[in-house]
């Protein structure tokens, strides 16, 4: 399945970072997507964008998770080339990813 | 229990102003806040008080204020207003705005938070590192446009307690905007950690506007938000134990939900139990959300621990150039035509030794947001149009001008039916970030 059946996803920017959370629709989800959505996963789905280390944390209470990825915004908000430079809509490409069905 | 309804004005400087005249109307607020900043923001606001000293603030603030103003001259509303609409330049903005009160024969006192901009002390910092960069400041010192401490709550507090309707700030924190007045009201000290976490998380819940309403969210399936051309600002109302509220005049579009204050919540803050602020390290790891009605939300359990005092300085100096053109491909074999036409551009460019350090080459429809390996895999079909675009990082201007003109001749020297080329040439100011101490930093009040 992928990860939009059963998450909702926001992309925030500081810098080159970009901060992408990921959260469950039904707390249920929780903990398939904390154990199934690893650092690992996320940075093989955004190979080519990410160029930095990417950290995850955890918002049990929220049933959430925030992707916080170094060098994901060439260069940053203020000078990088690309159209969406503030990566906006990065989270799409979260949501695209495969999980177990 | 005492509370206080805080209404969010705006998420950026040019959201809509409708939905801030509908809560300063109806909502029943006791502060009404607009936070109007971004990092190149000021930089920009900066680069217009040099050219001329009584601008630098926000080129909404007349339009935006003016139209604030006849809303209270028609209800004479209790509602406070905060903002960091001052910009680069908040006392003028103060004095902009004492004009319009007069205009209208409306008697409000107007307070500017003054004391952010440390340009006159930089030199002091030369050595430190930029936290982008990690090159010393010093190294940005010929290029620099600009040097703006954030800072915390503790202005708007004593603007508040001196009488101030409108407090007028320039590089204040996001969050302080809400953290200001309820310090003021519930009169909590400036270590009462705990709450200085709730409010902040407030003024982060709020501080961008519709993002907690249904902007930046509504998308089909289990994410429709009704009336979205219509959507309401949100209201916090703010507990004196920090329970907090969110809602929104009823009747106006838009939706809160657990699923959008949740987005919110967690939007860009990187480490949830470390939010760095200048008053309070906010700690979001033990929140918790529960729909209490119609687009009502609770959220508690906000925590904080002690400030770092350090504050973030926002260095703004002249980086670069970008020039770009696009131009659009349309019908059987627009992709391979613009992918033509951009290596076209590319080698005309070497061949003309146009000099530039870094280029990308887009075909918007195709691969301008992610990579052509995450979108061919998601695309479904062949799309009937698609658009080039060429954007190159120069040195000057004179180069990134020849990169956005070589795409626009692509008009009869590309391949077939390249239609409704554009030109864009940018001079870029980037942000060099360094610590600060906080006792470096003197906040000073002005009433004009």
């Amino acid at each position: 399945m992928k990860l939009r059946e059963i998450a909702h996803s926001r992309t925030g920017d500081k810098g080159d970072y970009s901060v992408i959370s990921v959260i469950a629709f039904d707390m249920k989800d929780y903990e398939k997507i904390r154990k199934e959505l690893t650092p690992e996963l996320v940075a093989q789905k955004f190979r080519g964008i990410v160029k930095g280390k990417i950290e995850r944390y955890e918002v049990p209470t929220l049933g959430g998770l925030i992707f916080n990825m170094e060098h994901a915004l060439g260069g940053g908000v203020t000078r990088s080339l690309a159209l969406d430079a503030h990566g906006k809509t990065l989270c799409y490409v979260m949501l695209d990813i495969d999980l177990s069905d | 229990m005492k509370s206080i309804r805080i209404g969010s004005g705006a998420g950026t400087a040019n959201d809509c102003i409708e939905p801030a005249l509908v809560l300063l109307e109806q909502g029943d607020l006791d502060y009404l806040f607009f936070e109007c900043l971004a990092e190149r923001t000021l930089a920009l606001a900066s680069l217009r008080k040099k050219h001329d000293p009584s601008k630098g603030y926000d080129q909404q603030l007349e339009n935006r204020m003016g139209r604030l103003l006849d809303v209270y001259k028609k209800t004479n509303p209790r509602t406070k207003v905060i903002s960091n609409m001052g910009a680069a330049n908040p006392l003028e903005a103060a004095r902009v705005i004492k004009r319009l009160c007069r205009e209208r024969d409306l008697d409000l006192n107007v307070y500017a938070v003054l004391g952010d901009d440390v340009s006159e002390i930089l030199n002091k910092f030369y050595e430190k590192e930029v936290m982008e960069t990690n090159r010393p400041l010093s190294a940005y010192k010929d290029s620099l446009v600009n040097a703006n401490a954030y800072t915390g709550c503790t202005g708007i507090v004593q603007a508040l307690k001196e009488g101030a309707d409108i407090v007028i700030t320039g590089r204040c924190a996001d969050p302080s905007l809400t953290v200001g007045p309820c310090v003021y009201e519930f009169g909590w000290a400036m270590d009462d950690w705990e709450h200085l976490g709730c409010a902040t998380i407030a003024g982060h819940l709020l501080e961008c506007g519709a993002q907690i309403s249904g902007g930046y969210f509504a998308d089909m399936e289990r994410k429709q938000v009704p009336d979205l051309w219509n959507v309401g600002f949100p209201i916090g109302t703010i507990y004196e134990d920090g329970t907090i509220e969110i809602s929104k005049v009823e009747g106006t579009g838009g939706l809160i939900n657990g699923m959008t204050v949740k987005e919110q919540a967690l939007y860009e803050i990187q480490d949830p139990a470390n939010y760095l602020t200048p008053d309070v390290v906010a700690d979001f790891t033990s929140l918790r959300v529960e729909e209490t009605g119609k687009d009502k939300v609770r959220v508690t359990g906000g925590l904080g621990k002690p400030k770092t005092g350090l504050l973030k300085v926002n260095c703004g100096y002249f980086d670069c150039y970008i020039g770009e053109g696009e131009m659009s491909y349309a019908g059987y074999g627009c992709v391979d035509r613009a992918k033509m036409a951009g290596e076209c551009v590319v080698k005309r460019l070497e061949r003309n030794l146009v000099k530039y350090s870094e280029i990308r080459v887009d075909i918007i429809g195709c691969n301008a947001m992610y990579t052509d390996e995450i979108e061919s895999a998601m695309q479904i079909g062949t799309p009937a149009e698609c658009r080039l675009r060429v954007a190159a990082r120069c040195a000057d201007r004179e180069n990134a001008e020849k990169v956005a003109y070589e795409v626009e001749a692509l008009y009869c020297t590309g391949p077939a039916a390249g239609g409704g080329a554009r030109r864009l040439v940018r001079e870029i100011i980037s942000i060099a970030s360094v610590l600060i101490d906080e006792r470096e930093v003197e906040l000073k009040l002005v009433k004009v």
